[in-house]
């Protein structure tokens, strides 16, 4: 499966996007689209400018980020992994 | 230190106006984001993996106080509380919105900072010796020199869309802390037969995919000739520089496809043309310039402490530098604490140190290319007071030009272009070595770590290297050997194949043990390697693999 995916125009948060066209930040309420339905949702996310950066398609297993960029892609869904960090903060 | 004239002060409003509008206009979706992007990179905005990224410009690495509360009070309101010092000796915010820029902009200008040309192909923040304007070794303070390069390449109207970034540095003192081998142009301060100082000119150094070491094109320069020939430099790369190929438009490539003696022929064609012209700098500017980086006067000449306290022993003996005036040490601040990030520091530390320097330290802070800090102007007789502010502040870490003061690019975990994490591999390395004790017992050794080609984290100039790589979704880490940043400046050679991140500290602790084992007395462990080759490490590295 896929979804895609974002960074939010305000303030550059990763935001994936819904079923019904809404953008959030949960990836477990993002859309999960096959084949298919992927490249026609992403052309439509890429109209959405005002709202969405520069939308692309990722891959999931399981519910989680997969395939070659799984880290990258996890690392975007769940922050930093520098442990002891001051960006361990929440906003 | 420098401060603004009127024409700084309405340049640097003028543009954080204009950029106030260009964001409203992308919000309300009059300019799109491919028409946004190189306006918002222009003032040091980038999109990072999680965040919108801003870069401020620390010119040659120094700054006050004032500054260093207003960088704290950015870092409080509108981000995370903590910044990211760099190796171009820069601060980076990470999680700032893009709608709170222009109000952190108004913030930074009204204490004479910016974040203008900290990215885009334009000349970059110009950088210095750290140590510069306090260091025993010096010939001359380069900083008046690095602020009329800021000055002259500040909205270039010719430098503003060169083939790519262009880096200068300037160095004053004997040794080379400035790196003027690994820049675009590397200006060393020399004095000639005659007694009268000038610039040795280096061109073509770099790091990044092609690094290489920059070549001196002119051995003697008059001062007053510097933006001058700093002109047919730029010019010459800027007609012949590959903008058909990003990865062949540094000018080090330039450099090396006409040959260094070729391009400075072309710079000499070029410099005759415009030497006489309205570029020669006057004495009264460049004395004028010079009073603003006045060294503090004569002190009471305290001697060094001598301490029966073991932990302030420490820190002196690793974090104190000599001072060119007696009475007088340096100090640096280490923002490598075992385990923790490289570079980073929390509002509250900011301002810890801000009331340091400024009841310590003359009110002048510097910026290091190894992600640190320095007090560059303390009274030996303070010492013992700014060690225990630094405890109290949680950085008073003894570990200045150990192993554990590793450099790293922010990486996967931050950046857009890495391939893999930079940061947890320092802390590992740094915990490991901490707690093996190997840290202390190796003495000065550079370990710089990147998660990109790019190598911001100047891995290729480190004593042992570690380049991060992606092979198909895993973790890989090059490990490199043999480079050098400064007067002996190198780039490292790569050893061998890959080691999968979780070795990666471990690999480097049997290499610190093999050096502990066959260093002559008391050889530093980059001598011990250029004696006896990387070759000799091969098998400590590779021997769990």
């Amino acid at each position: 499966m896929k979804t895609v995916t974002a960074n939010r125009l305000t303030d550059g948060r990763v935001i994936y996007r819904t079923a019904t066209g809404q953008w959030t930040t949960e990836l477990g309420e993002a859309a999960r689209l096959d084949d298919d339905q992927a490249d026609a949702t992403l052309e439509i996310a890429s109209d959405e400018s005002r709202i969405a950066v520069g939308a692309y398609l990722i891959e999931l297993e399981d519910d989680l980020p997969g395939g070659q960029k799984w880290r990258r892609e996890g690392i975007r869904l769940a922050g930093p992994t520098t442990g002891s960090t001051h960006a361990q903060a929440t906003v | 230190m420098y401060q603004y004239d009127s024409y700084d002060h309405a340049m640097v409003a003028d543009r954080i106006a204009e950029f106030r509008d260009q964001v409203a206009r992308r919000l309300d979706g009059r300019l799109t984001e491919d028409q946004f992007k190189p306006l918002r990179l222009m003032n040091g905005v980038y999109l990072q993996l999680h965040a919108y990224m801003l870069r401020v410009a620390i010119p040659y690495g120094t700054f006050n106080s004032t500054q260093m509360r207003t960088l704290a009070g950015i870092a409080r309101d509108y981000d995370r509380g903590y910044g990211h010092f760099t190796t171009r000796t820069n601060i980076q915010y990470n999680w700032p919105a893009l709608v709170d820029i222009p109000d952190i902009l108004d913030r930074l200008a009204a204490v004479e900072m910016h974040a203008i040309q900290t990215s885009g192909n334009c000349i970059r923040n110009v950088t210095a010796d750290p140590f510069a304007g306090a260091a025993a070794d010096e010939l001359e303070d380069g900083r008046p020199w690095a602020e009329i390069v800021r000055q002259w390449s500040s909205f270039h109207p010719e430098f503003t869309f060169l083939p790519r970034k262009f880096k200068i540095a300037v160095n004053g003192a004997k040794a080379d802390r400035a790196g003027i081998r690994v820049h675009d142009i590397g200006l060393q301060i020399v004095r000639n037969e005659a007694g009268t100082t000038g610039f040795e000119v280096w061109v073509g150094g770099g790091q990044g995919r092609t690094p290489r070491l920059g070549q001196l094109i002119k051995p003697f320069l008059a001062p007053e000739d510097l933006l001058s020939y700093l002109t047919a430099c730029l010019r010459v790369y800027n007609q012949h520089g590959r903008r058909d190929n990003l990865y062949k438009a540094r000018i080090k490539i330039l450099v090396e496809a006409l040959g260094a003696e070729e391009y400075g022929r072309q710079v000499e064609d070029e410099w005759a043309v415009i030497r006489e012209g309205e570029l020669k700098l006057p004495a009264a500017e460049i004395a004028r310039i010079r009073a603003f980086f006045d060294q503090p006067k004569a002190v009471e000449p305290t001697p060094v402490p001598v301490t029966g306290n073991r932990a302030f022993a420490r820190w002196l003996d690793r974090n104190r530098r000599d001072h060119a005036v007696n009475g007088l040490s340096s100090v640096v601040i280490s923002l490598k604490p075992i385990g923790g990030t490289p570079g980073d520091i929390t509002d509250a530390q900011m301002d810890a140190v801000a009331d340091l320097a400024e009841r310590y330290g003359f009110d002048e802070i510097r910026a290091t290319p190894d992600q640190n800090l320095i007090l560059p102007h303390v009274r030996n007789g303070d010492l013992e007071a700014v060690w225990a502010g630094l405890v109290e502040a949680g950085l008073a870490t003894a570990n200045a030009g150990l192993a554990t003061d590793i450099v790293a690019c922010p990486g996967l975990d931050y950046c857009n272009l890495a391939n893999a994490r930079s940061i947890p591999i320092a802390q590992a390395i740094s915990n490991l070595l901490e707690e093996t004790g190997l840290s202390e017992k190796a003495g000065d050794v550079t370990i710089k770590i990147d998660g990109c080609i790019n190598a911001c984290g100047h891995h290729h100039v480190a004593h042992i290297g570690v380049l991060g790589v992606d092979k198909r979704g895993e973790e890989f880490y090059q490990i490199t050997l043999g480079g050098a940043f400064g007067t002996d400046a190198a780039i490292g050679s790569i050893i061998g194949k890959g080691l999968a991140g979780e070795d990666v500290p471990a690999a480097i602790a049997r290499l610190l043990e093999t050096y502990l084992d066959i260093r002559a007395d008391k050889e530093r462990f980059i001598d011990t390697l250029r004696r006896v080759g990387p070759d000799a490490f091969k098998e400590a590295i590779y021997a769990d693999a």
